[in-house]
């Protein structure tokens, strides 16, 4: 049978290009533009390019160095985040109820967190901690422990870290949550019949069907703990010294406090290009865990 | 292995102060012997798979007890009773291979490796498994899946009995004959009690040597297929099982005389004393009501329908209000839409308010 042509459906297509490239493709390319020029200001840019590049990369230049030192720095952070937050929101998804009025009780608690804007959360735990008014610093430099996120980097580090598992533990918990419901009643009366321990049901069972959740939990908190950027910013503000100065601030820093566009440019390209890659390999795992499963399915 | 006693059990999934009436399952009280093959069967909702959760523990009933070889298991947990379990879909541990799911339940009782590993080999030989032993079990088809679900309950030298629940629903038509007689063949060679929970007549009735019929919560008829063929307790048992069902009209019965529809049919048994004002009825098989062409002293009906089975032909005829199915003789042909119909007096049965009643010769 012969398509019909008509060509009215590009009209069609033209408001998402448009749209797509007012949002995102002219903003992008006119970094990439900036990230090949050096600018002194009133307007005029000087071609530069890739010398940006080469020196972000290069740790033994000032840009390189407060590159990698922020990088390493936030990779860490998120490290410590997902290894807290996994196992945490595992464990809190398990406790949950099943039926019953305190599920809905429980989600609802549970989300609070979620729904509190990231200014206002920094700013929460920035009152909460200090030692003079906050309720945190005070107790417990009343109770002999000395802290101080404004000047100690252990305290800091400690306050960034607590704060993000209390704001989005809860999106772990949730999602394994609804991968725990999913699972049906047999399974739990096979596991029962077989003599399986809480332990075994749950390497044995629980955990195999909460994969995929688990798969996109980490990614979600991975890109975002990757990204995080006005949450320590209120706290600490980068501080003491750099210590809590991750990418996204560093970014900040050069882009509007020192005004370098080239670097700062430069700087989110390859930040950019590191989240872009992190969630292909994560797309790529993903994928192939579901195609796995279609071949069994289309097996049975 | 063991024989099972039901004494006064009933369950109520909302207490056990609910009205009696609206009990899953009405009190009931019998005895399944070591090494019998039961079926329970009966429509959706009847209380069957209420009955089996209650024997493998997963539910605790509301009254009642349950005794394995005379010892009361009642408040023992699903662990303890040594009941191996079917579900209706295939239940495995996707990540285990097929020999690491057979194994589990060894494994959960601290059996030793080199005995579970025996053990294992033992079964999966049995199920026609053993190829697959290395392999993913989460890639099998669904009736291979069904047989690890079974052989995880087989490994287990200790089990009391082993308990079906609809197991053969996602298993395709050919391949459910098939697992069906390897059931068959298990439960000869095993000498295991086994309990079936089925809505399909024909799994119950190839399957188990007692099938025992539930509706509405309560058991109806336990017994050999034969018995519920030929004798069914119950109206229900009567159109529940066969196909066509039984025939099921209303009647006067006096003496050794039934009239329907002003027409009256010999009985073989004397009715002589039914109770008074209970509902009564005659129940005769489609197999043994013959349609003849209209004839004085036959029971006149109309004919709708015939239903061409291969095999036999069913007729669907109307007397006054009622509806029979009735059994077309080879080489009947039908000149117009009327008939007689021929009882085998033999074969028809009275029953008073839904149950048998039992004629003297």
């Amino acid at each position: 049978m012969d398509k019909t042509v008509n060509q009215r459906a590009w009209f069609l297509v033209l408001p998402v290009f448009l749209v797509v490239a007012f949002s995102a493709i002219l903003p992008l390319m006119t970094v990439v533009n900036y990230s090949m020029q050096d600018t002194f200001g009133n307007n005029q840019f000087f071609w530069n390019g890739v010398g940006w590049f080469k020196e972000l990369l290069d740790p033994s230049t000032d840009l390189g160095e407060r590159f990698f030192a922020s990088l390493w720095r936030n990779l860490f952070f998120s490290a410590v985040i997902l290894a807290i937050e996994v196992p945490l929101g595992i464990v809190v998804a398990l406790s949950m109820p099943r039926q019953g009025w305190s599920v809905a009780a429980c989600l609802v608690i549970l989300a609070l967190p979620l729904l509190i804007p990231w200014n206002v959360v920094g700013t929460i735990w920035q009152i909460f901690g200090r030692p003079d008014i906050g309720l945190l610093g005070y107790v417990l430099n009343h109770i002999g422990i000395n802290y101080n996120y404004v000047s100690n980097d252990f305290d800091a580090w400690a306050t960034v870290i607590v704060m993000d598992v209390w704001h989005w533990t809860s999106l772990v918990a949730l999602l394994c949550y609804a991968g725990l419901k999913s699972i049906p009643e047999a399974y739990y009366q096979a596991a029962q019949i077989d003599g399986a321990s809480r332990w075994a049901v749950f390497t044995a069972i629980q955990l195999p069907k909460m994969n995929r959740v688990l798969l996109i939990a980490v990614l979600l908190r991975f890109m975002d703990s990757f990204m995080i950027y006005t949450e320590p910013f209120v706290v600490t503000g980068g501080g003491p010294g750099n210590s809590t100065t991750f990418i996204s601030i560093e970014l900040v820093k050069i882009a509007l406090g020192q005004f370098d566009l080239g670097k700062a440019a430069a700087l989110s390209l390859v930040y950019n290009l590191i989240i872009i890659i992190v969630c292909w390999v994560f797309y790529t795992v993903m994928t192939n865990a579901g195609a796995g499963r279609q071949a069994s399915r289309g097996a049975a | 292995m063991a024989r099972i006693d039901l004494v006064d059990l009933a369950h109520s999934y909302s207490g056990n102060d609910a009205p009696a009436e609206s009990f899953a399952l009405k009190p009931v009280t019998m005895t399944w012997r070591q090494g019998g093959a039961y079926a329970l069967l009966g429509p959706s909702g009847c209380g069957k798979t209420t009955l089996l959760n209650l024997i493998s523990g997963i539910v605790a009933p509301s009254r009642g007890k349950i005794l394995f070889d005379g010892v009361d298991i009642t408040p023992l947990s699903t662990q303890k009773r040594n009941i191996a379990q079917v579900f209706q879909f295939p239940v495995i541990y996707d990540t285990m291979t097929v020999g690491q799911n057979l194994a589990f339940p060894l494994k959960n009782r601290g059996v030793p490796k080199a005995e579970s590993d025996a053990r294992v080999a033992e079964i999966a030989e049995l199920l026609d498994l053993a190829p697959y032993l290395s392999r993913k079990a989460q890639r099998l088809t669904a009736d291979a899946k069904q047989k690890i679900s079974l052989g995880r309950g087989l490994v287990r030298s200790d089990v009391a009995a082993v308990l079906f629940d609809e197991p053969l629903t996602v298993i395709d038509p050919e391949l459910k004959w098939q697992l069906r007689s390897k059931l068959k063949a298990l439960h000869r060679d095993l000498d295991l009690t086994m309990i079936y929970v089925t809505h399909d007549q024909t799994e119950a009735l190839t399957f188990a040597d007692t099938v025992v019929v539930m509706h509405d919560g309560r058991v109806v008829q336990s017994g050999t297929p034969a018995e519920l063929f030929d004798r069914p307790a119950h109206t229900f048992v009567g159109y529940f099982i066969g196909s066509p069902g039984m025939n099921i009209v209303p009647a006067e019965v006096r003496g050794r005389e039934a009239r329907i529809d002003g027409h009256t049919i010999v009985l073989n048994c004397s009715y002589d004393c039914l109770p008074a004002g209970a509902k009564i009825e005659i129940g005769v098989r489609p197999e043994f009501v013959d349609v003849a062409p209209p004839a004085p002293g036959l029971l006149a009906a109309n004919i709708e329908r015939i239903d061409d089975l291969g095999r036999v032909r069913f007729a669907r005829v109307r007397v006054g209000d009622a509806k029979f199915s009735a059994n077309v003789p080879p080489g009947f042909s039908v000149p117009g839409n009327d008939a007689g119909l021929v009882f085998d007096p033999s074969r028809v049965h009275v029953y008073a308010d839904s149950l048998l009643v039992e004629g003297t010769a």
